[in-house]
């Protein structure tokens, strides 16, 4: 059985340093299988966060070999040869070993104007899938917030983060702008308060992105442009014709394109 | 000698920031009343985003012959007519609504060609019912309830452990004690309703869909606090885990892969579920693969094909062809959908399926099958509520979701659960706001029951040469799967039961090294009282009830028994302390008005 070395970062906000941990490696590991090998033999102690060990709740992300990655979904065989560094996330103050305070997120959260949809009529709202699909990239988002742990702006400016909203609430907001059902104006909001202006397009938050959103190319610059554009209308979907049309089968109003 | 703990005070307590805590909260909080929310992780990581399929609503967008009386009669044939009836019917009637309101709330469900919400199929239910975002439905729902409740303003107490409820001197509920993961202090809640939204049991048994957070703290707590249990023995197995690598043994592969076209294979290539149609299910299930096959496409020019019979059923039928050596090389069979479907429908309708495989198997599952087998994946039983406002027995003590009984009956069906969460959350918080309203509720709690729970959980800490707290969590994982897993018999029941005593025992001789500021061997500490309960629990029931109904399967009475059908076994603590023994009565299940009756008799 091959042998790894895993050099985990331990410590908390007065200091720390980097523990050793000599263990076998298993087929098919990943990072999150070895560090909860550690805490059930040597170190119960040792803190980390994690849930769905599937890559669908965003809990486990830390620094792998100075990345950001989830735990749960980064192969250890994937890995170069040689010890595995893991840290946690830079951006935000720490707990204890691995976990961090990630609660500029959800002061964040709570600064969003929600969504202002209109009354819904009898039988619910029509909304087609190609309308629906933009604001469906977004919502893939697992809140794992390795985006903002990347995101310079705050990264290296612990001072910006009472006026950036960052990567996670950039693409928030342009799901809630391009929501074929919203009517609230965030414009002004997205400019003054969230500090769009500060992202300078490096995309660091597109790369490290575990499902993949394109955050920078659909998300941030459209809303760069938007929020500028004093022309954009957003209930411009309204003009679309509805058209009905008898379904044959669950699989044909699955596979056939939305008219 | 109590220290001063923190403290804070609510009209409405909710423990869970699940779908069904979420909702009640919602709910609670539109209404007027002081709302807090406590949860064991970070907001919008509880398990409901694990849910992958959808959520069922007999909205008739692509069917338009549904209706709730379909969806009422699926869903006690699926529970094997253990269902507490009342809730079914509140479920069916009020499900589509509670999906529009998510839609109005951000929700972004997948459309039909007409700009309504899509709906898929799943086993056990006759139309196409599942409202879904590809196989991601669970994020999409406690995302749009998450920012609804923050939308609201509602207090979230993130990464808490609840330790035990607390009563006033009257009995009433009066709040709960916990601790904050983050520092290891102490914390009081004092409530005049609290509503346990606690979600699942599955982390006693090893290989399960379940993360670290269900460990059936609310069942455990609300059985301490006076509260029944009903149907523990009824958990349900899911037919789809993964099985390889092992690292992920256990790990949910969604059932819309069956729904979207996946069907089941043997070693020798053989579409074996045919072979296990149960006479109950005769009529309504294709007898041709070529049947099967028409069904996807038009549902009047064919019937269901055996792949999407409920859960129980596929579960033991994987579990008869591994046991029979027709099994894949990891010990489970084959889940094929790539010789079904194009790649292209695939990657669009289950990307999270393709991501999971791709990634963590090295499986394509456009170009392969998938080895899956029975994974440990929901608890039907739970918390005794009454059906219209989900209050137990206990004065101001509310459950709702997968901690609360009855709904499902023997075996849930799947897609039934996300609805479960929306439907009774709602109906929790509109309990609560009305047992306030009737003037009974607590206004001070018992500062004894505090100072108890808090020297039960600091002992570990305190205590030298004791045993480490994840040796007693595996061994019991290992144990629960090999005597009380898919299928049991009175034997391993009786050596479970003897087992799980020397666990209690275990339990009491724990040590903990290290901190209390994020201690995950501490946490753990105090979630083993919870397990060891609820395993108990399970075993007790499934020691009684001599049938096989749903997800409780006897080799040794391995058919239903019409008198078994007619009882839910109902648990109460004798005592109230965590290891106190468990008292059994026997609970007549509700019977039927004959109008709802009439729907069930109907053959087609």
């Amino acid at each position: 059985m091959a042998q790894v070395t895993m050099r985990v970062w331990r410590g908390d906000a007065s200091g720390g340093d980097f523990a050793t941990y000599n263990l076998e490696q298993n087929e098919g590991e990943v990072v999150l299988d070895v560090i909860h090998r550690i805490q059930a033999t040597e170190a119960p102690d040792l803190a980390c966060r994690w849930n769905c060990k599937a890559g669908k709740c965003g809990s486990c992300s830390a620094e792998i070999n100075g990345k950001p990655r989830l735990m749960c979904m980064t192969r250890m065989d994937e890995l170069p040869a040689g010890p595995v560094t893991v840290t946690p996330m830079k951006t935000f103050p720490i707990i204890r070993d691995l976990v961090t305070d990630v609660s500029f997120n959800y002061v964040q959260a709570a600064k969003v104007p929600a969504l202002m949809p209109p009354p819904m009529p009898e039988g619910g709202y029509r909304m087609f899938q190609e309308d629906v699909a933009r604001g469906q990239e977004f919502r893939k988002c697992i809140e794992c917030f390795m985006c903002q742990d990347v995101c310079h702006v705050i990264r290296d400016h612990e001072d910006n983060k009472t006026h950036y909203a960052g990567p996670r609430f950039f693409i928030r907001y342009a799901e809630l702008e391009m929501h074929p059902l919203d009517q609230n104006d965030r414009r002004d909001f997205i400019r003054e308060e969230a500090g769009l202006g500060y992202c300078n397009i490096t995309k660091c938050c597109t790369e490290v992105c575990p499902e993949h959103i394109k955050i920078t190319d659909n998300a941030i610059i459209p809303l760069k442009e938007r929020v500028v554009d004093a022309h954009y209308d957003p209930v411009a979907w309204l003009g679309r014709k509805i058209r009905r049309k008898p379904k044959t089968s669950a699989l044909d109003a699955a596979v056939q394109p939305a008219p | 000698m109590s220290e001063p703990y923190e403290h804070h005070e609510y009209d409405v307590l909710i423990i869970g920031a699940g779908g069904a805590g979420l909702r009640a909260a919602i709910e609670a909080k539109q209404r007027g009343l002081s709302v807090g929310i406590v949860t064991k992780s970070l907001l919008g990581k509880a398990h409901t985003v694990m849910a992958e399929g959808g959520m069922a609503a007999a909205m008739g967008n692509v069917y338009p012959e549904d209706n709730w009386m379909v969806h009422f009669r699926d869903t006690m044939r699926g529970g094997k007519y253990l269902n507490n009836y009342r809730m079914a019917e509140l479920h069916a009637k009020e499900a589509p609504d509670r999906v529009w309101e998510l839609e109005q709330w951000g929700a972004l469900f997948d459309r039909t060609t007409d700009g309504k919400i899509l709906q898929r199929d799943f086993g056990g239910h006759r139309y196409a019912r599942l409202a879904h975002v590809g196989d991601r439905t669970g994020l999409e729902l406690i995302r749009t309830l998450q920012q609804k409740v923050v939308s609201l303003g509602t207090d979230v107490f993130m990464e808490c452990k609840v330790l035990q409820l607390v009563h006033d001197a009257q009995g009433r509920i009066a709040g709960c004690v916990g601790y904050w993961r983050a520092t290891g202090e102490f914390v009081t809640f004092q409530a005049k309703t609290v509503i346990l939204a606690t979600g699942g049991i599955g982390k006693s048994w090893k290989i399960t869909s379940n993360s670290w957070e269900s460990t059936g703290d609310g069942h455990a707590m609300a059985l301490w606090a006076g509260a029944n249990l009903i149907d523990m023995e009824c958990v349900q197995f899911h037919p789809t885990g993964m099985v390889w690598p092992l690292s992920v043994r256990g790990l949910l592969v969604t059932e819309s892969v069956r729904g979207d076209g996946g069907v089941l294979r043997n070693s020798l290539g053989e579409r074996f579920m045919f072979n296990y149609v149960p006479e109950m299910f005769r009529a309504e299930t294709a007898d041709s693969e070529e049947e099967g096959d028409r069904w996807y496409d038009d549902h009047s020019a064919g019937r269901r094909p055996p792949e999407l019979l409920p859960r129980d059923e596929v579960a033991r039928a994987i579990n008869s062809e591994v046991k029979a050596g027709r099994g894949s090389p990891h010990g489970g069979v084959f889940l094929d959908i790539a010789s079904r479907r194009t790649p292209e429908f695939i990657r669009r309708r289950l990307p999270s399926m393709y991501h999971q495989f791709m990634e963590l198997a090295g499986v394509d599952i456009t170009r392969e099958a998938m080895e899956i087998g029975p994974t440990c994946h929901y608890m039907m039983g739970g918390v005794q509520v009454d059906a219209d406002s989900q209050e137990t027995v206990v004065p101001g003590l509310f459950a709702a979701g997968e901690v609360g009984g009855g709904m499902h009956g023997a075996n849930r069906l799947g897609g039934n659960s996300l609805s479960d969460l929306v439907v009774f959350g709602r109906r929790a918080g509109i309990g609560a706001a009305e047992y306030i309203t009737s003037g009974q509720a607590a206004t001070a709690f018992d500062q004894g029951e505090v100072d108890a729970a808090v020297e039960a959980a600091l002992a570990p800490l305190s205590r030298e040469g004791g045993e480490n707290p994840y040796d007693i969590q595996h061994d019991l994982q290992e144990m629960m799967q090999a005597n009380v897993g898919i299928i049991r018999n009175a034997e391993e029941l009786a050596e479970a039961a003897i087992k799980l005593d020397e666990f209690t025992e275990r339990v009491k001789n724990i040590s903990v090294k290290g901190p209390r500021v994020y201690n995950p061997g501490w946490n753990l500490a105090t979630d083993l009282p919870a397990m060891i309960t609820v395993s108990k629990s399970v075993t007790l029931g499934a020691t009684l009830r001599k049938e096989s109904r749903g997800g409780h399967t006897r080799e040794d009475f391995p058919n239903p028994s019409p008198e078994f059908g007619k009882i839910n076994f109902a648990q109460s603590s004798d005592g109230g302390a965590w290891d106190s023994p468990i008292n059994v009565v026997e609970s007549p299940i509700l019977i039927l008005p004959d109008d709802l009756k009439a729907l069930l008799e109907e053959t087609k």
